[in-house]
């Protein structure tokens, strides 16, 4: 039902033009109004805190709508911000927000300064959920400035943030945004790559070389399973880290968050071999999702940092303890 | 949309947590003599005592009627035995594919008598067996099988030659798949399943095929005018290739099918112990995750068989994509210790690397090889 309304209203206000504005760095503000109206931002919340509560696989669904959809603007992660706010008891955000940890901030003297690197759309956020230690401050537009300007792989903007700001909103942190921001990308993931999928089928059926569509050649039906096998496994990686947040399990996030973002890379690079020279160019659309795969794959928290964490509670363990540490994750 | 889906495993119960503690605590007691270079035989293992033990704590035939000496508990329950004897390097093998599949069969297309003579037998952990399916002409071409089965009164004189059939020299029966008319141009009609009792049939001859480890589990079975009663016929004469179909979902369908070289992580782990180098401790982790989600995908295998519905598509998946992550386990363990394997070595590590890489080839290959499983998946997408 939800997911319908979401289809119909990506549909209308997500079409090409505002793609290709938003890789110029373009806020899209009717599309941004739509989504408020729905009512989207408010999506994780349960409904004592104001939200659908949805359940664990209608939110889930989604959140794989917007990856199936590219969305370029930063709506679950001001889904998974709001998340954080009503935990804390904090007020929501007002407009778009923002997530981010950043360790080295120093909160002296009632004020919070220091640098946030590469946040979503860091100009146009109404608000940051901003972790520092075990605490959540929600850090409103005023305080902060852009210093420095960057870009992600699907062309949108990831400013870094100076902060300097008197705190007037914090509360102890209900759990870690590089673990919701882990999260919700694997679900972005599990969506891209769901349109991925169509997309290669549909080419690979339509295109006709040496007589014959493409999918009819054995070696491109194998390379159709792969991918189709990471995307089964991509999907079920963001379920286990959803799964993991919710009971607040860092390991757990880190193994579905993991799985995702490799299964970004692996299937990325099948699809797009598989469309030929045309899924390399901005004529196709596929390049939408590869560029939001080779962006999502890489953001809160790296490859290395998840990994190695996952690795050394497993090194750890040790070999009598691990198999019980993985009927755990 | 094209996705395959793989509904969510429910979250465990009650029952089932208080299962996996209780079956650990036997698998403890009953392993506790096991090294590491026989845990990593994983089914390979063969234990008559343990398979009896097994049964007689009722965890065989979980979830089949009591009436059969089953238990009646749930797909998921199944799940748990089965993967913490997998974990465990527990020797499975004399119950493992009687359990798995040979049962599960014959309950479903089974007559009540061979039920009521058979499946408590597999429960009680006394009956053994192996898989009839290939030929050595007909491997992954099952259809084209020759091995043919001629109706002579009461009985069937079956003549051919089966191989690969593991534990054919130690098990009580195979499930024969074999023609019982026209001929392997018919394709998948005029195919049947007969029930062979391998230690009472005249004409049937069970020789060794040595594997390239040196190792004898495999056989090469001959039927020359072997007499096996009609009444020893599974299902409908004629529907063998529906039925061999539903076997070999059940085959395809568990954890084995991505914990075939569990034993080498366990031991790898051990040897890391202490390491804090991000690389090593990233391999583990990328490993780590993949093996997680591998289990979660094999988990909703086991929802949709308890719902009742066709995990086909979806076992084919978890396969192929489980069996590269058992076999190239060795591959990256090789990239974090230096260490020449030895199967004979008294070094935990050294011998079950050794063990672990003589047997990684067959991985893709038994049970449906990577090739036909991918095209099974291609067929699911809509591709042919």
């Amino acid at each position: 039902m939800l997911a319908d309304m979401i289809e119909r209203l990506l549909d209308r206000h997500l079409d090409d033009a505002a793609q290709g504005a938003a890789r110029e760095g373009q806020w899209l503000p009717t599309l941004w109004a739509e989504v408020e109206d729905m009512g989207l931002p408010l999506a994780l919340l349960t409904e004592d805190q104001g939200g659908f509560g949805l359940s664990f696989g209608e939110a889930g669904e989604v959140l794989r709508l917007l990856g199936r959809h590219a969305m370029p603007l930063p709506v679950v992660e001001t889904m998974a911000a709001n998340q954080l706010f009503a935990i804390a008891g904090l007020p929501l955000a007002e407009g778009a927000a923002g997530l981010a940890r950043a360790d080295d901030l120093k909160a002296e003297g009632g004020k919070l300064t220091g640098m946030v690197a590469r946040v979503a759309w860091g100009d146009h956020l109404d608000c940051l959920a901003l972790a520092v230690g075990d605490t959540l401050y929600r850090v409103p537009r005023s305080g902060w400035s852009v210093t420095e300007e960057g870009t992600s792989m699907n062309f949108q903007p990831r400013p870094s943030l100076a902060v300097d700001w008197t705190i007037d909103a914090s509360a102890p942190l209900p759990h870690c945004p590089l673990a919701a921001g882990a999260t919700v990308r694997a679900f972005q993931i599990a969506g891209a790559l769901e349109a991925a999928l169509d997309m290669t089928l549909e080419h690979t059926a339509t295109r006709v070389q040496f007589g014959k569509p493409l999918q009819k050649n054995q070696v491109v039906q194998h390379e159709l399973a792969k991918l189709a096998g990471e995307l089964a496994c991509a999907t079920a990686a963001a379920d286990l880290a959803g799964e993991a947040l919710a009971r607040g399990d860092d390991l757990g996030v880190a193994a579905g968050s993991l799985r995702a973002r490799e299964a970004a890379g692996n299937g990325a690079s099948i699809a797009t071999q598989m469309h030929g020279a045309i899924g390399f160019t901005r004529e196709h659309r596929l390049h939408l999702y590869t560029t939001a795969l080779w962006t999502w794959r890489d953001e809160f928290g790296g490859q290395v940092m998840w990994a190695t964490r996952l690795g050394r509670a497993a090194v750890e363990a040790g070999g009598d303890g691990y198999w019980p540490m993985v009927t755990e994750l | 949309m094209s996705a395959i889906p793989f509904p969510a495993p429910p979250a465990d119960s009650e029952e089932v947590l208080a299962l996996r503690a209780e079956f650990r605590a036997f698998l403890h007691k009953q392993l506790g003599g096991r090294s590491p270079r026989q845990r990593s035989d994983n089914w390979y293992g063969f234990s008559r005592d343990f398979s009896r033990a097994m049964g007689q704590a009722g965890y065989l035939g979980m979830t089949w009627p009591k009436q059969y000496g089953g238990h009646e508990r749930s797909a998921f329950e199944r799940y748990v035995v089965v993967e913490e004897s997998l974990a465990a390097g527990a020797p499975v093998g004399a119950h493992w594919i009687a359990d798995r599949q040979s049962g599960p069969s014959i309950l479903k297309f089974g007559t009540d008598e061979q039920k009521e003579t058979i499946l408590p037998g597999i429960a009680a952990g006394e009956l053994a067996f192996g898989i009839g399916m290939s030929e050595p002409d007909s491997g992954s071409d099952l259809a084209a099988t020759r091995t043919k089965a001629v109706r002579d009164g009461d009985v069937y004189r079956v003549t051919g030659t089966k191989v690969w059939t593991s534990f054919a020299h130690k098990a009580d029966y195979v499930i024969l798949f074999c023609r019982t008319s026209g001929t392997p141009a018919d394709r998948h009609q005029g195919t049947s399943q007969l029930l062979v009792n391998l230690k009472a049939t005249p004409g049937l001859t069970i020789k060794p095929i040595i594997d390239l480890a040196g190792q004898h589990h495999f056989n090469e079975m001959h039927f020359e005018d072997a007499v096996v009663p009609a009444r020893n016929l599974l299902g409908q004469e004629g529907d063998g290739w529906n039925q061999v179909m539903s076997e070999l979902a059940f085959e395809r369908s568990g954890p084995e099918r991505f914990l075939s070289s569990i034993e080498l992580m366990l031991q790898l782990l051990d040897v890391l112990k202490g390491r804090t180098d991000d690389a090593a401790l990233a391999t583990i982790g990328r490993l780590t995750a993949q093996l997680a989600v591998l289990r979660r995908l094999s988990r909703s295998v086991a929802a949709m068989l308890q719902n009742k519905q066709d995990a086909g598509l979806q076992a084919a998946i978890v396969k192929d994509v489980g069996a590269v992550w058992e076999q190239t386990l060795p591959d990256f363990a090789r990239q974090l210790v230096d260490a020449e394997p030895d199967p004979r070595s008294a070094s935990a590590y050294a011998g079950v690397l050794a063990n672990i890489v003589h047997n990684a080839p067959s991985w893709s290959l038994r049970g449906g090889t990577r090739e036909i499983l991918r095209g099974i998946i291609a067929r699911g997408l809509g591709t042919r």
